[in-house]
C-alpha cells in the first residue's frame, strides 16, 4: 500500500521520547549538582501524582539500572555491588543502583541526585528491600504503600464490594499520610488545585496508554511492544502527571492512529504476531529483538507493557471531584492489575492472544526478577494444556550478561519459528519449545 | 467431632526416646500427622512460610499446617518452575502434587517475590481455595491494624466456607487461648536454649518447635508441657562451647543434619528458625474483638524477619538485640540459596555485626544438601578461633 506520509509523523514517538528522556536526565543532573531534593519511586505505583504536586523531581532507579544494561556497562556496576557484599543471585537492578549510589550518583546518562525520600508499593518485595538500602545509606525516609492485590486467581473485587472498600480505605489512609510527610519535607502545603491538574494529565496518559494497546491489535502492528514499547514506558513512568507527558501521549496516539489508517506497520514484513511475557533481555536488547524480527516476528503486546506501566493499561480515570479517594481507588485498581499480569499471567496472556490474533507466546523469565518469573513455567504449562497455544520458554537476565547465552537463545528461537512455520503450513497442533 | 491423637508415639517413653520420636517425625518428608488427621475426617488448611494467624483455621476445627518444604526431590514440581529459585517453593508444591499432604485450603502471603507467586501456581493445579493473605508491609500506617482486622475477617469467611461451619468470636477466643499457651511453651524452649543450652540439644529444640507446625496445638501443648520439666530436670553438665546465634532460617529450613552438626560444635542459644511460629512474642489479648487482637499482635507484639518491613524494627538493631539477649559470642549468618531477602539482609547484618565487633560466619544452605564436610571444617575453624581469641 502506498500512502502519502507526513515525514514527521511515523517515528515521532520514538524521537520525542528519546528527547524527553535526555531532558529528564539533564534535569536530574542539575538537581544533583545543586543538591536539591528528589523522590525515588518505582514503576508499579510511583505516586507521581502526589510527588509532582509538590514539584519533587522523580528518580526511577529501575529505569536507571536498565539504562546501564542497554548501554552495555551493567557488568561494571554489578561488580561494584558484588564487591560490596551483594550476592550474584539477587536482583541486578538493585545492584546497579547500589553501585550508582556508591559512585556518588554517577550514571551513563548523568548524575543521579540522592533521595530526599523514597516511595514504593508492595507490588514487588524487592522494592522494600531496595528502599531499606537507601534508608540506611542516606538516612532518608521511605514510605511503603500497601496495595492489596487479588487474593485468588480470577476473583477480583470491585467498587461497592465490602472487601474492595476496605482495601481502598487503607490505601487512602496511606496516601494521606504520604501527603502529610511531603508537606513536612518540602515545607509546602498540599495544593488541591495543582493536584487536580496533575491528575488531569495522568488521566490523559492512562487513556492514551490503553488506546495505544488497543491500536496495536491492527494488522500490521503499528508498534513493537518490546522495543518501541520500552521507550513509551519510560515516558509513561517518568512524565506521569505532567503536561509534557500528556502531550507526548496524545501525539503518540495520533501517530499510531495515522499508521493504522495508512496500514503502516512497525515491521516491513509481519509474518508472526507474538506476545512477550516477562522482562526484556537488556544486555543484548537490540540483538534479542532481531532474533525474532529476522523471522518476521513482531511483538504485538506484552505483559511488560501492563505491569511496568503500573497497570495504566486499565486506563483508569481519576474523578476530579473526589481526587484523593479516587487516587486511592486508581492506585488499587491499577497496581492490582499490574500484579495480576505477573502472578495470573495465564489469564492475561490468553486474553492478549485472542485479542491480538497472535501466533505465539514468548516467555522470558529472568534471574533478576522472581516477581515476574517464578510463575511463568507453570502458567505456560496451563496455557498449553488448556488452549494449545504455541510458546517458547527462554531464560536469561535483564542485567547480567553472564547468564545470557545468545547462541543458545538463537537455536531455540530458530527452532520455534521453524515449528510455527510448519504449523502454519500444515494447520497442525501447538508448538512448544 | 473428637479426634484421636495424631502423634502418640512419644507417650510413655523416656525423655531421650520421646525426643527421638520427635526428631524422626520432623526429619521425615511425609508430614504423617496430617494424613492421620485426614483419616479421621478432619480438614486441613495449609499455609506457607513465614507467619499465618493459625487461630482462624483452628477455630473452625481444622488442622493448620505450616508448609516448610521437605527433604525430598521435587520430581513432580520441578517442571512447574524455572531456574534461579529457592528449593522450598518446589519441595512444598511437591508435598501437594505427590499427595503426601492433602489440603482443603492453601494460603500464602507475599513474603518475597518468588513466594508471592505460589498461591497462583497452587491455584492452577488444585481445585480447593488457594489464596494470598496480604500482611502489612506498612505497619506504621494508622490504617494497617483496622485493615488487617478486615483481612483476617475475609480469611475467616473463607475458612467458614471450607469448614462448612461458622467461626464465631468465642471459637476464636478459645483458639487464641490455646495458642497463647503454645506461645508460652515455645518461649520456654527458647529460654532453656539461652539459659541452659547444655540441657537441650539444638536439634531437639528445633524438633520440638517444628512440631507445632503440623500437630493440633492442644497435642503440641501436651507434648511440651510434659517434656519441658523433664528437660529442665536433666543433670547434664555444661561444656566449654561458644554461644552462637543462627540467623537465616525464617523461611527455607536448613537440613536437620546441619542443625545437628551445629549443635555438636557450639551452643545454639537463639535463632530465627521457623520464626513464624514464634512471631507473636506475648499473649494475644482474650477480651474484646479477637480478630482485632490478632491484627494488633501481628503489628505491635511481633518479632522481626527480613520479609517484614517496619520502621520501628530496623533489622540491624534487631539482630544485635537478639545477640545481646542471648549473651552470644558469635553469629552464623546463613541464607538459603537463591533466597533474595535473606541474601540482601546478610549485607546489612554483616555491617552491623562488624561495627558492633561481634564475630560472625557467613554461609549459604539448601534444605536438600547432604554434604557438610566443607561447612563443618569452616565452622570448626571459626569456633576454634572464637575459643582462642
Amino acid at each position: 500500500m502506498t500512502a502519502t506520509v507526513p515525514s514527521s509523523l511515523p517515528g515521532r514517538g520514538n524521537r520525542d521520547g528519546a528527547e524527553l528522556f535526555r531532558r529528564w536526565f539533564a534535569e536530574l543532573d542539575e538537581v544533583a549538582a545543586r543538591g536539591g531534593p528528589a523522590a525515588y519511586v518505582f514503576v508499579m505505583g510511583s505516586l507521581n501524582e502526589v510527588l509532582k504536586t509538590f514539584d519533587l523531581p522523580v528518580v526511577f532507579p529501575e529505569i536507571n539500572s536498565l539504562q546501564t544494561a542497554v548501554r552495555r556497562v551493567a557488568h561494571e556496576y554489578l561488580a561494584v555491588a558484588e564487591d560490596h557484599g551483594y550476592s550474584p543471585d539477587i536482583c541486578g537492578y538493585v545492584k546497579a543502583d547500589v553501585a550508582t549510589q556508591l559512585r556518588g550518583g554517577q550514571h551513563p546518562m548523568g548524575r543521579i541526585p540522592k533521595p530526599a525520600l523514597s516511595v514504593l508499593t508492595n507490588a514487588c518485595n524487592t522494592y522494600v528491600k531496595w528502599a531499606e538500602i537507601w534508608e540506611r545509606m542516606h538516612h532518608t525516609p521511605m514510605v511503603t504503600i500497601d496495595v492489596p492485590g487479588t487474593r485468588q486467581g480470577g476473583d477480583r473485587t470491585a467498587r461497592g464490594d465490602g472487601d474492595f472498600e476496605a482495601d481502598r480505605r487503607y490505601v487512602e489512609t496511606q496516601v494521606l499520610e504520604l501527603i502529610a510527610l511531603c508537606e513536612k519535607l518540602t515545607g509546602k502545603r498540599f495544593d488541591i488545585d495543582r493536584f487536580r491538574e496533575v491528575l488531569t494529565h495522568a488521566n490523559t496518559m492512562s487513556r492514551c496508554w490503553a488506546r495505544l494497546l488497543e491500536l496495536n491489535r491492527a494488522r500490521p502492528a503499528v508498534m513493537n511492544a518490546l522495543t518501541d514499547g520500552t521507550i513509551y514506558l519510560g515516558v509513561a513512568n517518568g512524565f506521569r502527571g505532567s503536561a509534557e507527558g500528556a502531550r507526548y501521549f496524545e501525539d503518540l496516539v495520533e501517530e499510531m492512529e495515522y499508521k493504522v489508517a495508512q496500514g503502516i506497520g512497525t515491521s516491513t514484513e509481519e509474518r508472526y504476531r507474538l506476545i512477550f511475557v516477562g522482562v526484556p533481555c537488556y544486555p543484548i536488547f537490540r540483538r534479542f529483538n532481531e532474533l525474532f524480527t529476522d523471522w518476521g516476528g513482531v511483538f504485538v503486546n506484552s505483559t511488560y507493557l501492563w505491569f511496568a506501566s503500573g497497570g495504566a493499561n486499565r486506563g483508569f480515570q481519576y474523578d476530579l471531584a473526589n481526587p484523593i479517594a479516587s487516587l486511592a481507588e486508581g492506585l488499587l485498581v491499577s497496581v492490582r492489575d499490574a500484579m495480576d499480569s505477573m502472578f495470573h499471567q495465564d489469564l492475561v496472556v490468553a486474553e492478549m492472544y485472542r485479542d491480538c490474533q497472535a501466533d505465539g507466546v514468548i516467555y522470558h523469565p529472568i534471574k533478576s526478577c522472581r516477581t515476574v518469573s517464578t510463575g511463568l513455567a507453570d502458567g505456560r504449562r496451563h496455557l498449553t494444556e488448556r488452549h494449545g497455544i504455541p510458546s517458547l520458554f527462554i531464560e536469561s537476565d535483564m542485567m547480567d550478561r553472564r547468564v545470557v547465552s545468545e547462541a543458545q537463545m538463537k537455536n531455540r528461537i530458530d527452532a520455534f519459528f521453524e515449528g510455527l512455520g510448519s504449523r502454519r503450513r500444515h494447520g497442525g497442533a501447538g508448538v512448544t519449545n | 467431632m473428637t479426634m484421636r491423637a495424631v502423634f502418640p508415639e512419644w507417650r510413655d517413653k523416656s525423655l531421650d526416646e520421646a525426643l527421638l520420636e520427635c526428631r524422626e517425625l520432623v526429619e521425615s518428608p511425609d508430614y504423617l500427622p496430617v494424613a492421620r488427621w485426614r483419616e479421621q475426617g478432619g480438614k486441613v488448611g495449609g499455609h506457607f512460610q513465614v507467619y499465618f494467624p493459625e487461630e482462624i483455621i483452628h477455630a473452625a476445627g481444622m488442622l493448620p499446617v505450616k508448609l516448610r518444604g521437605a527433604p525430598h526431590e521435587p520430581s513432580r514440581a520441578e517442571s512447574h518452575f524455572g531456574s534461579y529459585l529457592c528449593s522450598i517453593l518446589k519441595t512444598s508444591l511437591e508435598l501437594a502434587l505427590s499427595g503426601k499432604v492433602e489440603l482443603d485450603l492453601f494460603v500464602s502471603h507475599p513474603i518475597c517475590d518468588a513466594a508471592r507467586n505460589l498461591a497462583a501456581i497452587w491455584g492452577r493445579n488444585f481445585t480447593y481455595p488457594c489464596q494470598i493473605l496480604y500482611l502489612p508491609q506498612n505497619p506504621n500506617s494508622s490504617g494497617s491494624i483496622p485493615w488487617l482486622r478486615h483481612e483476617y475477617d475475609r480469611v475467616r469467611r473463607t475458612v467458614e466456607a471450607v469448614a462448612g461451619r461458622p467461626v464465631g468470636d468465642d471459637d476464636l477466643r478459645r483458639s487464641v487461648a490455646v495458642f497463647n499457651t503454645n506461645r508460652r511453651l515455645l518461649r520456654e524452649v527458647y529460654q532453656i536454649k539461652r539459659d541452659t543450652p547444655w540441657l537441650l540439644a539444638a536439634e531437639d529444640a528445633y524438633a520440638l518447635t517444628a512440631l507445632a507446625g503440623m500437630l493440633p496445638r492442644e497435642e503440641h501443648n501436651d507434648l511440651l508441657a510434659t517434656l519441658l520439666p523433664r528437660i529442665r530436670a536433666r543433670q547434664t553438665r555444661p561444656e566449654d562451647r561458644s554461644r552462637v546465634v543462627f540467623e537465616g532460617g525464617f523461611c527455607e529450613q536448613p537440613p536437620f543434619d546441619l542443625i545437628r552438626m551445629l549443635g555438636r560444635s557450639v551452643y545454639l542459644v537463639d535463632d530465627d528458625l521457623l520464626i513464624g511460629l514464634r512471631w507473636i512474642r506475648d499473649d494475644v489479648a482474650l477480651d474484646g474483638d479477637p480478630l482485632h487482637n490478632l491484627a494488633f499482635a501481628y503489628c505491635e507484639q511481633s518479632s522481626y524477619s527480613p520479609v517484614q518491613h517496619d520502621l520501628r524494627k530496623p533489622k540491624e538493631a534487631m539482630i544485635l538485640d537478639r545477640v545481646r539477649a542471648a549473651r552470644a559470642d558469635a553469629v552464623i549468618l546463613a541464607a538459603a540459596k537463591m533466597c533474595e531477602p535473606g541474601l540482601e539482609e546478610q549485607v546489612t547484618y554483616v555491617r552491623a555485626l562488624e561495627e558492633a565487633g561481634v564475630a560472625h560466619f557467613v554461609t549459604e544452605f539448601e534444605e536438600n544438601m547432604t554434604s557438610f564436610e566443607q561447612l563443618t571444617l569452616q565452622l570448626e575453624t571459626f569456633t576454634e578461633n572464637l575459643l582462642f581469641t
